[in-house]
Formats: structure tokens, sequence, C-alpha cells
């Protein structure tokens, strides 16, 4: 079987599943945020249970409106808070400890190979990383999952990547990603899980990694599967809450389609307006001029993200005719920068440096666009209105990419910046 | 269940965003988002529906965000069903989940033009319009279940009910 395959099946209870089967399965964890939670509270109030199935196995992330936007947004995080005591939620994290959910909870050892992670919100694909079958649902189906602890799922069929080689200086997870979805278009994974796979793997650090699960969702993928090996297993030693297992598909485990792609071969990427699939190599972007760079998100606001976009920045300005704005994704995410240095490289090239939140990313807010303006981000999504005015138009791209991008106040090339 | 109203179509890719723009998700009322309904991409478009007028879309519809504000928005908008050529996954299951129904048919989507009269027979999955008819694959019997529960809270109630 496939790594979808096998965790699937153990998790219905079932020896083997097949692509098409409809299965109940038991989930490890249930995780819900300020915009996502409330719908799913009103819901799960009308199930009739009186509390939720596992109060260790749920997770509440306040990330998306918090520090709060504004009056709605204060009364959704009240409300998450509320219910998180109300049902004694284990893992309920205040702002000031939390962050972004997707880079917070890998911190905080809460993905683990071979798990079932479901989470109202469609980047939850991130924890893919770690070999966890992890995929975006609903408020409802997150309120009926902290009910009964189980969710109906189809079984996916699988596409395979097979990554080969070493990536080159610049390019990073989220090149490697935007270039896949570049090739197969947004519903190219459409209802199916993406597995990686080859010895290129090895070569990508567990940030790497996480961005392209994250992004397994824009090409309309249910699941993004790396296997494990010492990379994980280093990243898991310190952090997760409780044992883990080694998990990769079977010799001979069926694929629909296979792709063999050598990292050698990427150059940095940027997706044009208006969708993640409209990539172009960064030596093809022509005069692209740029008012705003983001670089943060669940996306790419690690630590790794920000050393990326601190190489780029250090000893250089952000461009008079733009502005930065840099967002690390945790809390300790944000000390790290701090003790590494990174913050004041910021700080010194003109740079904003914020509390984690998701903000600018679906157009909250710490960034919003005006009529017209244009910005390379290293978010997640470019369809029209999602950083702000409908008429502004969103370039997505790595860290460092963004980082130049911002020092030339156009789109631009780390090597133009850093030779 | 057997719906008819006047068509009015979208092309390919329409994103949660479009759906309901992520500043309305500091809400959860329904007739609130269904104010906001695709106003980004075609503005004055809840001003323009009745209800019981139909969706008919491209493919991929609802890509984007797991948001379930955007299948609320459409149903809250008086929109009795969404036909398109493909769904996104989230967005597939979220309007199951909560009652709202969807067709995918390729050949109807494709045929169907703005301010058609459409006629859609969920239980035997027809599309009629203009005197053509298209057969949509039915639902895996699991999911009918839950359709005509009326989404996935009351069919979960009922089943802890019997539980207990």
């Amino acid at each position: 079987m496939t790594m979808a395959e096998k965790i699937l099946a153990a998790h219905a209870g079932r020896d083997e599943v097949h692509p098409g089967d409809l299965i109940e399965a038991r989930v490890d964890l249930v995780l819900m945020n300020d915009i996502t939670g409330p719908l799913a509270f009103k819901e799960f109030d009308k199930i009739g249970v009186e509390t939720v199935f596992d109060r260790e196995k749920i997770a509440l992330i306040p990330d998306h409106f918090v520090p709060n936007k504004d009056i709605k947004s204060a009364m959704q995080a009240k409300e998450l808070r509320e219910f998180a005591r109300r049902h004694r939620i284990l893992h309920y994290y205040e702002v000031g400890e939390a962050g972004i959910e997707h880079a917070l909870l890998p911190e905080v050892g809460l993905t683990r190979p071979g798990e079932l992670i479901v989470g109202a919100d469609s980047h939850t694909t991130t924890y893919g990383a770690f070999g966890a079958f992890a995929t975006g649902v609903g408020s409802t189906d997150a309120a009926a999952a902290m009910a009964i602890g189980k969710v109906w799922l189809k079984v996916p069929s699988s596409i395979s990547f097979v990554l080969s080689g070493r990536p080159r200086r610049w390019v990073g997870g989220k090149d490697i990603i935007l270039y896949i979805i570049g090739m197969i278009g947004v519903d190219g994974a459409l209802y199916q899980a993406m597995e990686f796979s080859g010895d290129g793997i090895r070569n990508l650090t567990m940030a790497d990694r996480m961005t392209i699960s994250n992004m397994a969702i824009e090409a309309g993928g249910k699941a993004g599967l790396f296997p494990t090996d010492e990379v994980t297993f280093a990243y898991l030693k310190d952090r997760a809450k409780g044992p883990f297992q080694d998990i990769r598909p079977d010799e001979g485990a069926v694929y629909s389609e296979t792709y063999e792609i050598d990292l050698a071969e990427i150059e940095p990427q940027v997706a044009f307006p208006h969708l993640p699939s409209n990539t172009r190599g960064i030596s093809s972007v022509g005069e692209v001029p740029v008012d705003q760079v983001v670089i943060g998100s669940c996306t790419n606001g690690r630590i790794e993200d920000l050393r990326a976009a601190a190489e780029v920045l250090r000893g250089n300005r952000v461009n008079p005719n733009c502005r930065a704005i840099i967002i690390p994704a945790t809390q300790e995410v944000y000390r790290q920068a701090i003790s590494e240095g990174l913050v004041d490289v910021f700080l010194d090239a003109r740079c904003v440096v914020s509390a984690p939140t998701c903000g600018p990313c679906l157009g909250g807010y710490m960034g919003i666009l005006a009529e017209g303006e244009r910005a390379v981000s290293t978010t997640n999504r470019n369809f029209v209105g999602r950083m702000g005015h409908p008429s502004s138009e969103i370039y997505l791209a790595g860290p460092a990419v963004a980082a130049a991008s911002a020092v030339k106040g156009r789109l631009a090339s780390p090597e133009e910046v850093c030779s | 269940m057997k719906f008819t109203g006047r068509a009015h179509c979208f092309g390919d890719n329409i994103d949660t965003d479009a759906i309901i723009a992520a500043r309305y998700l500091n809400t959860t009322n329904p007739d609130e988002l269904a104010s906001h309904l695709m106003e980004d991409i075609s503005p004055g478009f809840v001003e323009k529906i009745h209800p019981g007028d139909i969706l008919v879309a491209g493919k991929n519809f609802g890509c984007g965000s797991s948001r379930e504000h955007a299948p609320v928005a459409i149903k809250a908008a008086g929109i009795p069903v969404v036909i398109a050529e493909s769904f996104a996954r989230i967005f597939y299951r979220n309007s199951i989940n909560i009652g709202l129904p969807i067709i995918e048919s390729a050949d109807a989507a494709q045929a169907i033009r703005e301010g058609d009269l459409v006629e859609v027979d969920l239980a035997s999955g027809t599309i009629s319009v203009g005197g053509r008819v298209f057969q949509a694959p039915p639902f895996p019997a699991f999911m009918q279940r839950i359709i005509q529960s009326g989404g996935l809270i009351e069919y979960v109630r009922r089943e802890v009910k019997a539980d207990a």
C-alpha cells in the first residue's frame, strides 16, 4: 500500500484499503483556529454530547485574526478561549504563547508519523512532512470529529513524486512545490494524495518538507506525504509528545501517476497572479515593480525561512518604494530570530517585524494592499483580492526571492543582491 | 428533491476567497455572509439573484481555503444547488455536510448558458436544460444518507442518540 492507504487502513481498523473505499476513521488530532472554531462550536452544540471525545486530542489555536483585528474577531477569539476552558482542552495556546497553527503544532510535538490529523484549515496538509495523513476539512467535519473522534473519508489514490539531486543555492521547499504546482496545475492532484520519495529528500530540511506538504492543497491534493528518515527523527527526538514510528510506502505500492524530478534543475520560482500554478523561473520574470513584500506564514515563517531572508537583506536596505513585513510564525521562531541577530538585520534593512499572525496572507491585517498595488509574498495563495483590494496583485515566492525583491523594489533574484 | 431555477454561470477555479472574501470571516451569521456572496469577482451579484436561482461553474469550483463559510453563504443566499464540471474536495464535502446539494457534471456545466432555466432532480442525478437531459453519477449511499438527514450534524446527532 501507499503511505496514505497504510495510515487510513490502520485508522479504519482494516488490514487494507483501496482508492475509492469509503471509510470511517479514528482521528489522532482535530485542529481549529479562531475563524473556523466558532462555526464548529455552534454545530458541536447541536450534536447532544456533553463534551469532546478526548480533551487531549484537540488543538485550538488563535492565529488568523489575532492579536485581535477588530471587535468581531475579538469575539471569535473569545469563543475559542471559552470553548477551550469549558471542555478543558489541553492544547489551547493563548496569544503570547501561540503562533501560526501549522508552524506551532510541529514545534510542540503534536505531529507524528503514521497519525491521522484533520484540521479546519486547508493547510493542515503541512504535517504530511512528518509522514502523517493530514488533511483539511470544514468546521462541521471538525465538530463531528470533536464529538465522536471519527471522520468519514474516501481513500484517495496517490501520485508519486520521485525527487533526486540537490537543490541549487537559493532554492528551497517553496520553489520546489511551486515548480510542481506549475507543472500539474491547481487541480493536478485533485482528490489524490501527493507522495514524495527518492534520495533527493535527504537534501531537504524539515522546514523545506513542511513548505512542500503545506502547499499540496494548492494542487488540489488531499494530503502531501513524506516518508520518515534520519532528518525526521532528529526533529522529533526532542519535541514529540510520545513515541513515534517509521513510515514509508510498501515495495510495489500502486500510484496513479509518477513524476521524476531532479531538484538541481529547478531555479527559484515565482507564481504570478492569480493562480499558484502560474509559475515562472526567476530568470524569466521581466520587469515587475513591487510595493510590498511579506515574509512569513504557515508556508514560510520558520527560522530557516527568516535566515534565508536575512542572508539576502544583510547589509542592504529595502527599496524606498517598497515596504517589507516580516512575520515569524511562532514565538519560538521570533525569539530565535532575535538571538541569532536576524531581527537586527531586518530592522537595519528597514523592515517591519510583526508578532506571529496569519494576518496579511488572507487579507486580514498587518499589510493589506491598496488599489493597484503589487506584493511579493511567501504566503500560499494569490487569487484575486486575497491580500486586499480586488485590483491588487500577489506574486508568490520563497523568502530569498521575496527579500531580494524588497531590496530592488521589483521582482528580483537573490543573485542580483548577493553574489 | 427537485429544483428549477435560472442559471448564473462562472468559469474555472472559482476559489473560496472569491465566493466569500476573508475579510468577512469574522462572522458566522449566514445571512450576513450571503450578503457578500461573490462580491469581489461579480460586484452586485447578490442584488441580481433570486432565491431558487442555480449556480453553474467550470472546473475546480470552491478551490482554495477550507472555509465552510463559502457553501454557507451560497445556501443562505437561497441557491438550492450548485452544478460544476468538478469541485475542489474540501468544498465538496463541506457542501454535503451542511446540506447544500451539489452535482458534478462536465457535460451539463458546459452546456448551460447564463439565464437558462435548469431543472435538477437530485435523487436521479438528472439535469434538464433546453430539452436536453444530462446524467450525473449518483452519490454513494453513505453520502445520500447524510444529505437526506439534512447534513452531517443531524446524521451524527441521530447516531449518538441511537448509541446512548
